[in-house]
């Protein structure tokens, strides 16, 4: 078993090498502001940078809006997927195929293309700077993945249990309650949780719609790029902050996420 | 392609009531359908409509069918053919190097190693990085011209320095989104991977097939389709990369770094020049769309095939 030592080795240093900035930021955030300009490895660890960050800055309400704007565009999206799914799915007809790929076919559209009209519009729906304004844009953003990850969750089911329920007189109320909710809800968890996932790293929009009052945290970290702003131990901090929830994330969904980023077309 | 091929989702109910379930069902598409339908006509048709007039948000006196001279415009700007072969650049060298990376790593972990399950999470960590971090962690950490870590790694042999963003800005550039996308190739190609049979394997080996032969003419072929998903999904959001310019370079030196979308971002946000920028967005989406339709197609077949 010689070889697969030398491909664990290089298995690993590929990794490391791959997730050295990531660790870099990590230790950094627990460093001085005057430590950070040191490639130091040993140093004594201060929760200093941490303590700034929400001391000068309001850290609480760019947090609070990117968890507002991810958790609620994904309910948002619910509301519109699930029906949808569903019908799909157990209901299908020779449109649903077509229909399906026609909804996917609005995420190409590259968001500069439409850039200039939302800006204008949310402008005179008083939507700019508006965590409501976000909220609309990723649900609509994503609402074709949501779609077609929970029709493709809901087809996994097998239509001869729901027919049985229903030869036992189970009403279609039962039927939803007792039976797709719980069989579908692993689906749906970690459909929701790739939809977060998506819209609290969204920086296109986030930048172009938002400034001081609704901001969600990637305008919030863009803003320590000016010059003037330098301070590394603080922007390690913040972004720790800001990347690590969504990291712990994104590793639980892994195996789902694959089916959400392909549209199914990779399995 | 008939109808009763059709495998998923057996309608659920007695064939004499089928009828009518089904087109209260359908209804519950409609919302959907309908704020889709909306989302993708209203912005690009306004988008469409910009672009043929004069629209600036500075000054009111300005208006009136501009025909095509906002097209004539960016085309004369000295901005627009730099940001096209910047935009060409950019998703060019990002999809081949995460595809080839993509492509070795996917191998590499393909076979069991020790603690490989903890690896892999390092390896697709990037991926779940928002685009301001990871732009300012290169940016500062690694690139800084003097207190970055490939600076002063280079002092210490001896060697000048590197000023990333001023002497090389579209490779600096190319280096962070490639690290963001690394990821995502490698994902999708693994997965893809594991499905490859492990006896096609096995009997390669015992015809006397070698390690690059396999490569070449087994995994190879087998992830074809898999590199196809990753091109077209790739391309469409590189279209549209933008934070990792506005925290890095802001476009410049010069035009160094602007591609299509930020220069859309630049003519009609942050010169309010509405009908320039909207003629930029239309050239994004006619990109776009060449793509767009070899994935639906690719995906149309399949759903036809697959399931």
């Amino acid at each position: 078993m010689k070889k697969d030592t030398i491909f664990g080795i290089i298995g690993w240093i590929v990794a490391l090498i791959i997730f050295f900035p990531i660790f870099w930021m990590i230790i950094t955030a627990f460093k001085t502001e005057q430590g950070a300009y040191s490639p130091d490895l040993i140093f004594k660890p201060t929760l200093e940078s941490f303590r700034d960050v929400f001391a000068r800055s309001n850290y609480f309400l760019f947090m609070l809006n990117s968890i507002y704007v991810s958790v609620g565009s994904t309910l948002v999206c619910f509301v519109f997927a699930i029906p949808a799914a569903y019908s799909m799915a157990f209901f299908p007809t020779p449109k649903t195929q077509g229909r399906l790929l026609w909804m996917l076919s609005t995420k190409m559209m590259p968001a500069v293309g439409v850039l200039i009209p939302i800006y204008l519009l949310w402008k005179s729906f008083g939507l700019l700077d508006n965590v409501l304004g976000l909220i609309i844009i990723y649900a609509l953003m994503n609402l074709p993945i949501g779609i077609w990850m929970i029709y493709t969750y809901f087809c996994e089911i097998p239509g001869a249990i729901l027919e049985a329920a229903r030869i036992d007189g189970a009403n279609i109320w039962e039927e939803l309650w007792y039976l797709l909710r719980p069989m579908s809800l692993p689906g749906i968890s970690s459909t929701g949780l790739i939809l977060i996932i998506f819209a609290w790293n969204e920086a296109f929009w986030s930048i172009n719609l938002t400034s001081a009052k609704a901001a969600p945290l990637t305008v919030f970290i863009a803003s320590y790029s000016s010059p003037e702003g330098l301070f590394w131990a603080k922007l390690s901090a913040a972004s720790l902050l800001a990347v690590a929830p969504i990291m712990v994330l994104g590793w639980m969904t892994q195996k789902q996420l694959v089916r959400g980023l392909t549209f199914g077309a990779v399995k | 392609m008939s109808v009763a091929a059709q495998p998923v989702g057996v309608p659920v109910g007695a064939p004499e009531s089928e009828a009518k379930p089904k087109r209260i069902f359908g209804l519950l598409q409609a919302p959907s359908v309908i704020v889709l339908l909306l989302w993708m006509i209203v912005p690009l048709a306004m988008t469409i409509y910009f672009s043929f007039v004069r629209f600036s948000l500075l000054n009111p006196d300005v208006k009136g069918f501009a025909g095509i001279e906002n097209y004539q415009f960016l085309w004369q700007d000295e901005s627009f053919w730099p940001a096209i072969l910047n935009t060409i650049l950019l998703i060019g060298w990002v999809l081949v190097i995460t595809v080839v990376f993509g492509v070795l790593l996917a191998v590499l972990y393909d076979r069991e190693f020790l603690g490989k399950n903890v690896a892999t999470l390092l390896v697709i960590a990037p991926f779940f990085v928002m685009p301001t971090v990871s732009a300012l962690i290169w940016k500062n950490f690694i690139m800084h011209p003097v207190y970055g870590l490939v600076a002063l790694a280079f002092k210490a042999i001896g060697l000048p320095p590197i000023d990333w963003f001023g002497d090389i800005p579209l490779i600096s550039i190319i280096i962070i989104i490639s690290w963001e996308w690394l990821p995502f190739a490698f994902l999708i190609l693994f997965t893809s991977l594991k499905s490859l049979d492990a006896e096609q394997k096995e009997a390669a080996s015992i015809d006397g097939a070698g390690p690059l032969q396999t490569f070449f003419y087994i995994i190879v072929p087998h992830l074809q389709r898999a590199i196809g998903v990753v091109v077209m999904i790739e391309t469409i959001f590189l279209l549209s990369i933008f934070a990792e310019i506005y925290t890095t370079t802001s476009g410049g030196p010069g035009h160094a770094t602007t591609n299509l979308a930020f220069l859309v971002f630049a003519l009609g946000i942050q010169q309010f020049n509405v009908g320039i920028g909207s003629a930029g967005g239309i050239l994004a989406v006619i990109l776009a769309n060449i793509v767009a339709f070899f994935l639906v197609k690719m995906l149309a077949q399949n759903l036809k095939s697959g399931q």
